[in-house]
């Protein structure tokens, strides 16, 4: 992870001494720690739902089944599917707002520009029940209650906060030069944004993009709140099956697998893009 | 002429003069860029907070919304309630439990992973992996993994630790320290990350001369490299404090606030009461202490960070 690892010089030569048993031993003690969910998730959804009843959740399966696999993902797709037709355009929204006011905030400071800044990013920690009431009466009111553009539209509103703020910090970091050049050339403020900004900003957009897919996949109240049947995302479907299926650990751990499975992957393969987006949320960091 | 008495290198930006004038593209475009988003977050966050304030000083109960003022009544009937005097307390003991294992856990592992031993980015990578799941799958395995029969209870069994054994969540004495595991196991590769990046940001020369002064490694960290990560410190509790304050998702699916109100917290029981008992304005009392108490602690600390940044 390039923000973890980055400034600190060259790399000591590492060498081996006996305290370095104590350490991994401490690391290895925390992984079984971290992992311990990922073991129980895989064993128990691979049991049989026979075999689940009769062993404990440390018992490897002795007759591995798709069983479990294969109801959960009956249950979940069209949670599923919900969930990707709400997730692709609230983040894109997200992104395309983010990047606006980012651009604005860092490189055209209008007079009160920190203080809308201060009053954009409060938004971002508030508790959601604060604004719950309103907010279920106001989507009723638009006839957008119950389904995947009303949530998309209150993902896209409550992640102005962040995604202004990571690309504030991104384009902050550009040089100022650049700005000036576009200007001698007489190129408008937008046409800076367009020509000039929004092509070198690429890792500002997958930042914010990762960090919004997440938030949003991952995201209940508004999901439990503000859906009806058929179109509930994939955090509700997780719910409900759990509800309905109280014994059945096999296909809740399949269920939760499937849920988890496109974050999972991303963070495996862009982990390193999620952690500046996780870091970049607490400000400072 | 303003251009006239400025030092030379401004004078040769000719085009700086165009925003000179009260009135121009260059002066009104930033803001119409961003104008969108201003309107959205004053109507979304500001003006919905103010209602659902307002909303809590009526006595609307039912379906219909009723504005008729009441003044404080509902507050004072909720803090009457056992059930959201549960809350407050339920809220303090898991805010300082979550707190206290995310910060020994996430500095251990920073810690640990700072020896930069081959192999430290896999292990880097296995404790923060819980951070990209959602609090509803979390809740859903931990829930297996606290169940009396079948999980940690078996293993301590098979271990002779049978002292160990518990009724985990069923049990209103120990519902809320489980909870407080599986948070914990979720959020501490935040604290971890944060330190990580402190401890990378402090140059390798400090506790090298701590050293040559005849510290030894413990002395060098303790006095050298932890007071140096005390605002990442503060950062991280800020954080975390106000997302353990806001906690729902993960009581809603382990405990739903139970068994009785042992696990119940404001977020939890703003929902049902205004969602599921229809009782609205009460709903939006809990709501608006809920944000006063994030209130205390966010906006001290956004000013604090903004204050930072200008002075820099």
């Amino acid at each position: 992870m390039s923000v973890l690892t980055a400034a600190r010089g060259p790399q000591v030569r590492w060498r081996w001494r006996p305290s370095t048993v104590v350490l991994y031993a401490l690391l290895v003690i925390l992984a079984v720690f971290y992992l311990l969910p990922m073991f129980a998730i895989v064993v128990t959804a691979l049991k049989s739902f026979a075999e689940v009843s009769r062993s404990s959740l440390w018992e490897l399966p002795k007759a591995p089944t798709l069983a479990g696999f294969t109801a959960a993902y009956d249950k979940l797709a069209p949670y599923f599917q919900t969930s990707v037709l709400l997730v692709v355009p609230a983040t894109l929204l997200s992104a395309m707002l983010g990047s606006l006011n980012g651009y604005v905030l860092s490189k055209w400071k209008f007079p009160g520009a920190n203080t809308v800044f201060a009053l954009l990013l409060f938004g971002m920690f508030i508790p959601y029940q604060s604004i719950l009431i309103p907010l279920f009466q106001f989507v009723s009111s638009i006839g957008l209650y119950g389904g995947v553009p009303g949530l998309v539209l209150i993902h896209v509103v409550y992640g102005i906060p962040i995604c202004t703020l990571i690309f504030r910090n991104y384009f902050a970091a550009v040089p100022t030069e650049l700005l000036e050049a576009g200007k001698i050339d007489g190129a408008s403020v937008l046409g800076i944004f367009l020509r000039i900004m929004l092509p070198i900003s690429i890792p500002g957009f997958v930042v914010v993009m990762i960090w919004q897919f997440t938030s949003i996949w991952n995201e209940f109240l508004f999901a439990v709140l503000m859906t009806i049947p058929p179109q509930q995302p994939i955090t509700v479907g997780l719910v409900n099956l759990t509800g309905g299926l109280l014994q059945h650990y096999e296909i809740q751990m399949a269920g939760a697998l499937l849920a988890a499975l496109p974050t999972l992957v991303v963070y495996i393969v862009l982990g390193r893009y999620f952690v500046r987006g996780l870091l970049a949320g607490s400000l400072k960091g | 002429m303003a251009t006239a008495t400025a030092p030379p290198a401004m004078v040769e930006r000719l085009p700086r003069s165009r925003s000179s004038r009260p009135w121009s593209w260059e002066r009104v475009t930033p803001i119409l860029m961003i104008a969108p988003s201003v309107v959205l977050v004053a109507i979304f966050v500001y003006y919905f907070i103010a209602r659902t304030a307002y909303t809590s000083l009526t006595r609307w109960r039912g379906v219909v919304p009723d504005y008729t003022f009441v003044g404080f009544r509902n507050y004072a009937r909720l803090f009457q309630t056992e059930k959201f005097q549960a809350d407050i307390v339920n809220t303090i003991h898991f805010t300082a439990f979550f707190l206290i294992g995310c910060l020994v856990l996430g500095l251990g592992a920073a810690v640990l992973l700072d020896q930069k031993l081959p192999g430290s980015i896999i292990f880097q990578n296995v404790f923060m992996f819980p951070l990209a799941l959602s609090f509803v799958v979390t809740g859903t395995v931990w829930r297996w993994i606290f169940n009396p029969n079948y999980g940690l209870n078996v293993l301590f069994q098979n271990a002779h630790l049978g002292f160990l054994k518990s009724g985990w969540l069923t049990d209103p004495h120990t519902a809320l320290n489980s909870l407080t595991i599986a948070a914990v196991w979720q959020m501490s590769g935040f604290c971890m990350a944060m330190f990580l990046a402190g401890l990378r940001g402090i140059p390798d020369e400090l506790r090298e001369a701590a050293r040559v002064d005849g510290a030894s490694e413990f002395q060098a960290f303790w006095r050298v490299v932890f007071p140096l990560l005390r605002p990442i410190t503060l950062s991280a509790v800020i954080i975390l404090g106000h997302i353990s304050l806001k906690i729902f998702d993960l009581v809603f699916v382990m405990t739903f606030g139970g068994p009785g109100y042992s696990t119940d917290m404001p977020g939890l029981n703003m929902f049902i009461t205004t969602f599921r008992q229809d009782l609205v304005a009460q709903g939006a009392a809990i709501a608006t202490v809920l944000l006063l108490m994030v209130a205390l602690l966010i906006v001290p600390y956004l000013i604090w960070n903004l204050r930072g940044e200008t002075e820099r």
